[in-house]
C-alpha cells in the first residue's frame, strides 16, 4: 500500500537506527539494506511516528513548518517503500 | 542531490562506526593464491582466541556495526568458525564470509542456508579450471564449484561468486555472469590490488588500459553486478559507477586482522596504515574513534599532482593502497589512472622505492609463474 500521510506509521521493528553526525544510518535486519536518514530532524520525525495518529500529526508535533511537509512526506514515502517504516494497525 | 553530496562529505570525515568492516579471522589457508592481499598460508600463533573474538563481536554490537565481511586466510578452517558465526548473528552482527569453499560440504551448506543474517561469497578467479587454478592453485576450481553446488542444492539462493579481475579473465565477464545466473547467485567482481603477494604479481596480472575500459562499460550496463565499490578509479571515464566513489579507508571502511591489528582498509596490511590493536585499552572502539592514523585519514585530502586534472572529482585520485604498494605518492594518480598519468609516474619509480611487504604468512616461497597461461 502506498504511503498516506494521514495514516499512522512506526519505525519497522526489524530496523535499527545508528546515530551519526549527519543524522542516522538505518539498517534493516530482514532485507539487509542500509538507508541514510540525512538530517537530525528526519531522525526525530521517524522516531516520533509511533506516538502520533498520523505521519502528519508527527510533523505537526515537531513544529515542522507546513511548507516543508511535502518534502518530508516524499522522504517518508521513500522510507516506507524501503520498509524502514511501516504502517500501524 | 545536495543532500547526497553532503552525505559524502560526512563519509569523508568519518562515521561513529564503520559501514564496511572486514575481519580476517585467520592467516591459515589451504591455498596460496598468487595475488593474496594478506599473504596468507600459516596460522599466526598470536591469533585472537575464541573469547577474544567474542569480545570484539560484543563491541561491534555495542557500536551498532550491523554486519561484517569475514575473510582470511580461509576463515572456515578455524575450529571455532561456526561458534563465532552463531555468536555474531545472535548479537545482531550479520556476517558475510568469503571462502574458497574447502569446508562447504553438503551438511555445512544446509546449516548455513538455515541461518538468517549469514551470506556467503565463494571466490574463483576464472570461469574454468585452467584460468582459475593458474592464479589460485591446482584443484581450487573444482573445490569452489563443489561448494557452489552444495549451496545451491541446500536452497541458498543469492550467494555471491567473487572474482578478482585480471588480464586473463576480463574476456570471461559474460561467462562468469552466466555461471552466477545458473546458480541463481550474484556475481561480484573486484579490483586486483598490488597488496600482499599481489605486489609480486600485479605487473603481470593487472588489466590493460583497454581491458579497464571493457570492465567499465560492462559494469555500466549491469548495475546488478556487485563491485564492493572497488572500481571507482574508472569513473573518470564518464558517468560514475554505482556506489560511493571514494576511498573509504579509515572513514567508513577498515580491517581487523587475525591478531587484532586494525588497518585502514583490507588492502593496506602495512605498518604505515596500522591504527592500533583491539587488545589495547579501549578496544576496537577507541582505535576507530581516536587513533592518530584514522584521524589523519579523515582530514581533507589534497589532490596533489591530480589537482590540474578535470576528472579528480570523479575518481578522487583512485586507490590509496594501489598507489602505496607501487611506490607512488598518495596525493598523485592511481597506477591504473585511465588517462595514463599513473603509468607515466610509475616509469620514474625504482624497485627500491616500493615499500616492503606487510606481515607475511606465506607457507614458504610462493612460486609465481610469470608466464602466460597456455590457452
Amino acid at each position: 500500500m502506498s504511503f498516506d500521510a494521514e495514516r499512522p506509521y512506526r519505525l519497522n521493528p526489524k530496523v535499527a537506527l545508528r546515530p551519526e553526525p549527519f543524522g542516522a544510518l538505518a539498517y534493516h535486519f530482514g532485507n539487509r539494506r542500509l538507508t541514510f536518514l540525512k538530517t537530525a530532524r528526519m531522525v526525530e520525525v521517524v522516531r516520533a511516528l509511533e506516538h502520533h495518529p498520523s505521519a502528519r500529526a508527527a510533523l505537526r508535533s515537531l513544529a515542522v513548518p507546513e511548507r516543508e511537509w511535502p518534502q518530508y512526506e516524499r522522504a517518508l514515502a521513500a522510507l516506507a517503500e524501503s520498509e524502514v517504516i511501516d504502517g500501524r494497525e | 542531490m545536495a543532500a547526497s553530496e553532503r552525505l559524502v562529505e560526512h563519509f569523508k570525515t568519518g562515521l561513529s562506526a564503520p559501514i564496511c568492516l572486514t575481519w580476517e579471522l585467520t592467516y591459515a589457508c589451504n591455498l596460496a593464491c598468487v595475488h593474496c592481499l594478506s599473504s596468507s598460508g600459516r596460522r599466526d600463533p598470536r591469533e585472537l582466541d575464541t573469547d577474544e573474538a567474542k569480545r570484539v563481536i560484543d563491541e561491534l554490537q555495542a557500536m551498532q556495526v550491523f554486519y561484517v565481511n569475514v575473510g582470511g586466510g580461509e576463515p572456515t578452517v578455524r575450529p571455532d568458525f561456526f561458534e563465532l558465526l552463531d555468536y555474531a548473528v545472535g548479537h545482531d552482527v550479520g556476517v558475510k564470509f568469503s571462502t574458497n569453499g574447502v569446508r562447504i560440504d553438503r551438511a555445512v551448506a544446509h546449516r548455513i542456508a538455515a541461518m538468517d543474517y549469514v551470506d556467503v561469497q565463494v571466490s574463483i578467479d576464472g570461469v574454468d579450471a585452467a584460468s582459475n587454478d593458474h592464479v589460485r592453485g591446482a584443484g581450487s576450481f573444482a573445490t569452489a564449484r563443489r561448494a557452489m553446488d552444495n549451496l545451491a542444492e541446500a536452497g541458498f539462493a543469492g550467494f555471491k561468486i567473487s572474482v578478482v579481475m585480471t588480464r586473463h579473465n576480463v574476456d570471461q565477464l559474460d561467462a562468469l555472469k552466466a555461471l552466477a545466473d545458473d546458480y541463481r547467485a550474484q556475481l561480484r567482481i573486484t579490483r586486483l590490488r598490488p597488496s600482499g603477494r599481489g605486489a609480486d604479481t600485479w605487473d603481470e596480472l593487472h588489466p590493460t588500459q583497454e581491458q579497464q575500459r571493457q570492465i567499465y562499460f560492462w559494469l555500466l550496463d549491469r548495475p546488478d553486478v556487485l563491485t564492493g565499490d572497488s572500481f571507482f578509479h574508472l569513473s573518470a571515464l564518464g558517468a560514475p559507477l554505482p556506489g560511493l566513489n571514494l576511498c573509504g579507508a579509515g572513514r567508513v571502511v577498515c580491517l581487523i586482522d587475525p591478531v587484532g591489528d586494525v588497518y585502514a582498509c583490507p588492502f593496506v596490511l602495512h605498518d604505515r596504515f596500522k591504527a592500533g590493536n583491539v587488545r589495547e585499552a579501549g578496544g576496537f572502539t577507541r582505535v576507530w574513534r581516536e587513533s592518530a592514523l584514522f584521524t589523519e585519514l579523515r582530514e581533507p585530502a589534497s589532490a596533489g599532482a591530480c589537482s590540474s586534472c578535470g576528472m579528480y572529482d570523479a575518481c578522487q585520485g583512485g586507490c590509496m593502497a594501489a598507489k602505496f604498494f607501487t611506490g607512488l605518492p598518495l596525493d598523485g594518480p592511481d597506477p591504473e589512472c585511465v588517462f595514463g598519468h599513473g603509468e607515466r609516474a610509475l616509469a620514474g619509480v625504482g624497485a627500491e622505492e616500493r615499500p616492503s611487504p606487510g606481515p607475511g604468512h606465506s607457507r614458504g616461497p610462493v612460486f609465481v609463474e610469470l608466464t602466460r597461461r597456455h590457452e
